[in-house]
């Protein structure tokens, strides 16, 4: 069945079961491989995209529940590295074996949005995602650095120069 | 090119302030994918980690498989150093498993940086002088007259430079010197070494590049789930294979007999091949298998315990170590302390599940593996599909998470085997349930213990009956250490398969050890961390086998003791100091643990202290200090919440949901110090984290007088501590 959707800003048109979840569609119909799988029961978080502009773990998500609405992914962040979120994750050095990063950036991206300077307690709410390596303390740190590094008056989830999203 | 130079400069001098102390060079290297430059367009290529081409873009081979560990970091930067170019001229390239080119790759027992930290340094070193050689014969000038930095050679007395890549062409005709004599730096003069620099991968990972075993692409590929038997390796009597193959996007189904007996190697189960793992794993809900009967499928988790109890009880089958007469100083003791200690089997949950690519072409075989242990995959693959080593090309793909999960290639020889029957390339991805329940476990393991002290709280005697898999090692500490001591092992004959998890053996022994002796120093009503210090003295010269070095332990216990305020500072209301020392892989770690347990019984974890002694360099500070922090969470996620029972035969845990890891709101900073002694350096991977589950445990019992002799912590306190 034929699904539409905007994908990083791009219309998107799928023909997949319904109960495909997102992140399959994501991964193997549309190539995009930075979204992850690490436990297909919205446990772990490696699978957490942006759907309407707000984070979702994508193993949940039937395509069909996702139709016709707008879903931002790692690779829509920005392609360079440039959102202020991808740049304190590489400079801070967060990620070990990286395999969880993309979905901890996105919920990042997602607490940033709606606290522009989170406390230690909206970050522990805010960031349940699983890092088997353990590198929680470089997140936290990577979550204050960006928040600190935005643009005045700019929304801190987006700098200047991004590489547009679809959501918002 | 000139430009990028420039801005490669300015890069170099940028120092970012680092959250949290301490600074991060601004510093960047590149990755590439073996082939993606052309190795023919290197007029210099003195060896096979090293390319240089006249543009003077230089590439360094990362030998071993990365799996988050650094390596694809820190081995190459050793080149670097030596070389004396700048970390941002510099591209990395992952290599082929090709033993033959590159020596032993493999990602296993702290080994990268000991195995090949000299040699490597001795790699860039000769690169170096065949550079330098070439500039003294192209301006007739002696080599003494020579500097080098930043890939650049200069002779300061006429003002000329050339980059190494102006120097390549004449350096490729110069006489490579002798590995062994060749002149090395100073480390004192290191420029790189030792200093925080930003993982190569580190661009791809935040911008979601296609880097894992999980996001290999081939032209034409299928995907495949293969299903196993809940009992551990019992083998398929049937399976409703035609309903399988009528399912939406099914290609293929097929029963897998097997090959080999032993858990280690192609297990028996049934593939499920489909235009995509939606559509395979979606078809598999339909599969139904008869399994036949399996002896393993009468063991269970209460079974083991019984069992480890009557086998104490029992004469031991092996003694590891006698000293003295244990029984007759038990018979004098003032005090002493019997205990028994358990850790569970535990899984190593890498967040990447187990999975590979293969293509079976022309009686070749393609693999794109996330392994810790290629050449050894490529050999299970060999003996059991009857291919030829040589025919088998097997591409290292980044690993999400290996912990000693991937030294086995259980999945590897599965895709291989798959793929030759679906005659197409085919991924195989194991599913977390998969992973789960078909692991290669953590091994189980009961200690019990005797320990006595005399009149003047010394330890005078110490008995440990281990029952477990035969892992003791001879020199396990505190062996020779203590007067009467006695060592022994029971076998306990089971079906779970086992393997290598992080700090193998010590991240088990090291809980059992370091926690009974804080109960004689209890006893002794002695300081604990003070008892540890006069319990390693004196330092008893190493002897073979036993490399183990009491003053260097020493050193990071004063450490810790200093950086912790053990002794000095009173910590908060509730809160209880907790210490533990091993040794590891070479590594020398002390952590002290401060921790509170509240009104429900539910374990917070306020700070971890960790002091280190791995000998006279870090490659990576940034690596070093993420390993550590790293193996500290593991250990304590793995100490609160982790186990994996056993029911008929079978594992009971299959997903996060009941096998819970560690998150961010229980997460707790790690302070990590690192003492430098006059040693070779060595590996970072694990030493650190079996010290730090008795130092939890052993703060838990400073805080609240309570000891925890078995893992997980679970409910012992009231609460579901996970
Ligand atoms: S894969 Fe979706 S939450 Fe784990
Ligand atoms: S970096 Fe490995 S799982 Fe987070």
């Amino acid at each position: 069945m034929p699904i539409s959707l905007t994908i990083n800003g791009k219309p998107t048109t799928v023909d997949v079961p319904p109960e495909m979840p997102l992140l399959w569609v994501l991964r193997d119909v549309l190539n995009l491989k930075g979204t992850k799988y690490g436990c297909g029961i919205s446990q772990c978080g490696a699978c957490t995209v942006h759907l309407a502009g707000a984070p979702v773990r994508s193993c949940g998500i039937p395509i069909s529940a996702a139709s016709g609405m707008s879903i931002t992914t790692i690779e829509g962040l920005s392609a360079t590295g440039s959102h202020p979120v991808q740049k304190a994750w590489e400079q801070l050095d967060v990620a070990q074996c990286g395999y969880c990063q993309a979905g901890q950036i996105m919920t990042a991206v997602s607490l940033l949005r709606n606290k522009k300077n989170p406390t230690d307690a909206d970050i522990d709410a805010a960031m349940q995602n699983i890092c088997r390596c353990g590198t929680y303390n470089r997140i936290r740190d990577a979550i204050r650095l960006a928040a600190r590094s935005a643009p005045a008056g700019a929304t801190p989830a987006r700098a200047p120069g991004d590489d547009l999203t679809g959501e918002e | 090119m000139a430009d990028s130079l420039q801005t490669d400069r300015r890069s170099f001098l940028q120092v970012l302030a680092v959250v949290g102390g301490g600074v991060m060079f601004g510093i960047h290297a590149r990755d590439a994918e073996a082939g993606e430059l052309e190795p023919g367009a290197a007029p210099f290529a003195p060896n096979a980690f090293i390319r240089i081409t006249s543009d003077n873009r230089i590439t360094l081979i990362a030998k071993n498989p990365e799996e988050g560990q650094g390596v694809k970091q820190s081995l190459p930067m050793i080149i670097c150093e030596e070389l004396d170019a700048d970390w941002s001229q510099i591209t990395v390239e992952q290599a082929l498993s090709d033993e033959s080119k590159y020596g032993r790759q493999f990602a296993g027992g702290s080994l990268s940086t000991p195995m090949n930290y000299d040699n490597h340094r001795r790699l860039g070193a000769a690169a170096r002088a065949m550079l330098v050689a070439a500039a003294a014969k192209t301006w007739n000038v002696p080599v003494g007259e020579l500097t080098t930095v930043r890939a650049q050679v200069s002779h300061n007395a006429s003002g000329r430079r050339a980059t190494y890549g102006q120097l390549a062409a004449t350096a490729a005709t110069m006489p490579a010197p002798d590995l062994a004599t060749v002149a090395l730096k100073d480390p004192r003069t290191f420029r790189l070494l030792g200093k925080r620099v930003p993982g190569v991968d580190n661009r791809k990972i935040v911008t979601g590049k296609p880097l894992f075993g999980i996001d290999v692409v081939v032209p034409g590929m299928l995907h495949a789930v293969f299903e196993k038997s809940p009992v551990f390796g019992a083998t398929v009597v049937s399976a409703n294979l035609a309903t399988i193959r009528r399912q939406p996007g099914v290609k293929h189904a097929f029963i897998v007999d097997g090959v080999g007996t032993a858990l280690d190697g192609l297990m028996p189960g049934v593939a499920i091949v489909a235009d995509t793992w939606y559509n395979a794993k979606t078809a598999r809900e339909k599969l139904q298998v008869k399994w036949a009967e399996h002896p393993t499928a009468k063991q269970s988790t209460e079974w083991f315990a019984q069992t480890a109890k009557e086998l104490s009880a029992k004469p031991a089958d092996r003694v590891v170590r006698k000293d003295g007469d244990v029984d007759a100083a038990f018979a004098a003791a003032t005090k002493v302390v019997e205990a028994e200690y358990f850790y569970p089997f535990i899984s190593h949950a890498t967040l990447e599940p187990q999975n590979c690519t293969a293509h079976f072409k022309d009686g070749k075989l393609e693999i794109w593996a996330p392994t810790q242990m290629p050449q050894p995959g490529r050999e299970l693959v060999s003996r059991t599909m009857g291919i030829a080593p040589q025919d088998i090309t097997i591409h290292l793909t980044r690993i999400g998470g290996g912990f000693g999960r991937r030294l086995k290639n259980d999945y590897m020889v599965e895709a291989a085997w798959i793929a030759r029957e679906a005659g197409a390339p085919v991924k195989l991805l194991w599913t977390r349930e998969d992973d789960m329940r078909h692991g290669h476990y953590r091994p189980a393991g009961f200690h019990f213990l005797k320990g006595a002290v005399d009149a003047s709280g010394k330890i005078v005697a110490w008995k440990n009956r281990v029952v477990v898999e035969p892992y003791m090692r001879l020199g396990e500490f505190p062996g020779r250490y203590i007067a009467n001591y006695l060592l022994e092992t029971s076998t306990l004959a089971h079906g779970v398969p086992t393997g290598a998890l992080r700090a193998p053996g010590s991240n088990g022994i090291a809980f059992a050890i370091q926690s009974f002796i804080d109960e004689l120093a209890h006893a002794a009503d002695k300081d604990p961390l003070q008892f540890r210090l006069d319990l390693l003295t004196p330092a008893m010269p190493p002897v073979q086998g036993d490399a183990f070095n009491a003053e260097r332990m020493r050193g990071v216990l004063e450490l810790v003791r200093e950086k912790s305020g053990w002794g000095t500072r009173t910590p908060a209301k509730g809160h209880g100091l907790g210490v533990a020392f091993h040794f590891s892989h070479q590594g020398y770690f002390a952590e002290v643990v401060e921790a509170s347990v509240g009104a429900r019984g539910e374990v917070k974890v306020h700070r971890v202290w960790v002091a280190g002694d791995v000998g006279s360099q870090i490659t990576n500070l940034s690596g070093a200090e993420n390993q550590c922090q790293g193996s500290c969470i593991d250990g304590v996620s793995a100490a609160l919440g982790q186990e994996i029972t056993i029911t008929d035969g079978r594992a009971v845990q299959g997903n996060f949901d009941s096998y819970p890891l560690l998150r961010m709101a229980r997460a707790f900073p790690v302070e990590v110090h690192f003492k430098i002694t006059d040693n070779p350096p060595t590996g970072m991977g694990e030493p650190a984290l079996p010290p730090v589950i008795p130092a939890l445990c052993n703060a838990i019992f400073a805080a609240t007088g309570k000891r925890i002799r078995s893992l997980p912590i679970g409910d012992q306190l009231g609460y579901q501590n996970s």
